[in-house]
């Protein structure tokens, strides 16, 4: 089963942020970057379904020219290759862009005999959260898509499938069953490739680079895209940052002897089971 | 008009997300109509918020909508809805979506989903995680809650997703819903990604800890998997829920079930005791909801000290086991 994974550079925040000079954007300058863990998890089930059915895993993202370091990343824990859609500032791409952009990508890797039979996103970024790319992607390109998804397995064929109508392929290549996250318990879906899944953190450990990954990532080819102008573009007036409250910590003690201090707390707010 | 998907648990109760929801319709400038509205900010009356419900639609649940201020409730039922697929559920409720207004639901997996779904079937544009609304538009939480996105979405109709906790669950006065039913037609391609079951272990139920009055969190200062009893205690004696960071779950030391934070649950206990835990943002971000925390770590500048209401500077483990025998000593 070939499977494409589109990840998204997002900076590594810890703590606190600033605000760039156009107050649009979070300063990044003092940040790394990284994926998202989302994200994370999509690569490596992509990595695990690969390997179990003698396919293939590629990676996307649409991000700046440094955004190739996600890329690699992903590589050299096994992904085969890399398509960056260069756009120096990918703010400006709304959700409906972004899944306008991959589904052209799809499609034209089609045309190049690079086809995927399963597509998969993260349920959504750690930087915008907007939780919609994978479903507009699915809708352009036709095909079904779940998200918070946790884990994949294949049911049936699965090698070769090629992508469906929207993506250049027939359909009927293969089945997958996927477990996620329900309201109440683990929900389990099954149907028939090609189809768009948005992961969900928590099914996989994704897995850590081996020296030979890292070497072979360096190597990985890269095919490289520049990214249209959005058609919708982003809806974002400004960004704000939360009113810096100061600390107003009550400090019970230290050490077990600070105790009674707490369960009087506990006492007084009246959580303390009888 | 605004119409509110509503979620129901497996009582056939109005969940605490959706009655937020609720409030944020009646209390938030929403557009009307795809022009600038003419309601107060303090929010419309009663009655203008209309509710869609998929299956059961129990008559607590009514009184419940009422009370929370909804005229009309669309009820859709079907058998091809009985099991959840998203896409035929998204449709059904496009088919009661007005062309103008706002469409919104809680920002849980299931809002999430139908909302997105929702918004490439009716050609609309889509904000997630919105908290406010006012003349100037949308406020939404990106970064995990770190900062804020002011954003407009153009368009007749928008739809919207409720981060948790972005308001408290408010009732008005009291009135009766009208019901509408509608005779549904469910196309088969929409089935494509239905549930085909359900497996409901204890590992994967995070309702305990969503619903919980006290939760006690867990984060790397615990040590090891073997290093709970302690915090396990604590949790039994409040009857409260164990919540735990991110880096307690990718360790392995517990199930994501248990993970509080962006990308785990978002609680809102009458209390939460951090334990060990730094005050990583992306944890913060599942807390914002708590009415009082207290942190027990070593680090008095730890971020998650910070931020509390109560702090105990020490080593978790001899803390929370003082805490438990002191509960222990008071009960006699």
């Amino acid at each position: 089963m070939n499977i494409l994974v589109c990840i998204k550079r997002v900076p590594d925040i810890a703590g606190s942020v600033t605000l760039d000079d156009t107050g649009t954007e979070i300063d990044e300058s003092g940040l790394g970057h990284t994926m998202s863990s989302h994200e994370e998890c999509a690569v490596e089930l992509a990595i695990q379904t690969a390997a179990a059915t003698g396919g293939t895993v590629a990676v996307l993202t649409l991000g700046p020219a440094e955004a190739v370091e996600q890329l690699r990343a992903a590589v050299a824990v096994g992904a085969n290759d890399g398509i960056l859609v260069e756009a120096a500032d990918p703010s400006v791409f709304a959700p409906e862009d972004i899944a306008q952009v991959i589904g052209d990508v799809i499609r034209d890797r089609a045309e190049a005999g690079q086809t995927f039979d399963l597509v998969l996103t993260g349920d959504d970024a750690a930087d915008t959260g907007d939780f919609q790319v994978g479903i507009r992607l699915a809708y352009d390109l036709g095909y079904p898509v779940l998200t918070n998804i946790q884990t994949i397995g294949v049911t049936g064929g699965g090698e070769g499938a090629g992508a469906g109508s929207g993506g250049g392929g027939e359909r009927g290549g293969g089945r997958i069953e996927a477990r996620g996250i329900g309201p109440a318990g683990t929900e389990i879906f099954s149907l028939d490739l090609p189809t768009v899944v948005a992961v969900h953190e928590g099914g996989v450990d994704p897995r850590y680079p081996s020296i030979t990954g890292r070497m072979k990532a360096k190597k990985a080819p890269i095919v490289e895209y520049d990214a249209p102008e959005p058609g919708t573009g982003s809806p974002r007036i400004r960004l704000e940052l939360p009113e810096v409250k100061a600390s107003s910590v009550t400090i019970l003690g230290e050490g077990p002897e600070a105790a009674p201090a707490l369960v009087d707390v506990l006492e007084e707010i009246g959580v303390i089971r009888p | 008009m605004t119409l509110v998907f509503i979620e129901t648990d497996t009582s056939g109760q109005v969940t605490l997300t959706s009655a937020e929801a609720l409030t944020f319709a009646r209390t938030q400038l929403l557009p009307d109509g795809g022009a600038a509205t003419s309601r107060e900010v303090s929010g419309p009356p009663s009655g203008s918020t209309e509710a869609v419900v998929i299956g059961e639609l129990s008559d607590s649940a009514v009184d419940a909508l009422g009370r929370l201020g909804v005229g009309v409730i669309h009820h859709l039922e079907h058998p091809d809805l009985a099991e959840y697929s998203a896409a035929a559920w998204a449709q059904a409720i496009v088919d009661v979506t007005p062309e103008s207004g706002t469409l919104l639901a809680s920002g849980t997996p299931r809002g999430m989903e139908l909302m997105a779904h929702a918004a490439v079937r009716t050609g609309a544009r889509m904000a997630a995680n919105v908290i406010a609304a006012d003349e100037e538009g949308l406020l939404r939480q990106v970064h995990g809650g770190t900062a804020f996105e002011r954003l407009r979405l153009d368009g007749d109709l928008q739809v919207l997703t409720i981060a948790g906790h972005a308001c408290t669950p408010e009732e008005t006065t009291p009135i009766t819903p009208e019901i509408i039913g509608y005779d549904l037609t469910v196309a088969e391609a929409d089935l494509a990604t239905r549930v085909q079951r359900t497996e409901v272990e204890a590992a994967d139920d995070a309702s305990g800890l969503t619903s919980a009055r006290a939760v006690v969190g867990a984060g790397r200062g615990v040590g090891s998997e073997n290093g709970f009893a302690e915090v396990l205690e604590l949790v039994d004696h409040l009857g409260g829920a164990l919540g735990v960071s991110r880096v307690v779950t990718g360790l392995g030391w517990r199930p994501h079930a248990e993970q509080v934070g962006q990308t785990g649950s978002r609680i809102s206990p009458d209390v939460y005791i951090a334990c060990g835990i730094s005050g990583a943002i992306q944890h913060m971000a599942g807390i914002e909801g708590a009415k009082t925390l207290v942190a027990i770590n070593t680090d008095e500048e730890a971020t998650m000290v910070q931020r509390a209401d109560y702090a105990i500077i020490g080593d978790l483990h001899e803390v929370v086991a003082a805490v438990n025998e002191e509960i222990v000593r008071r009960r006699g």
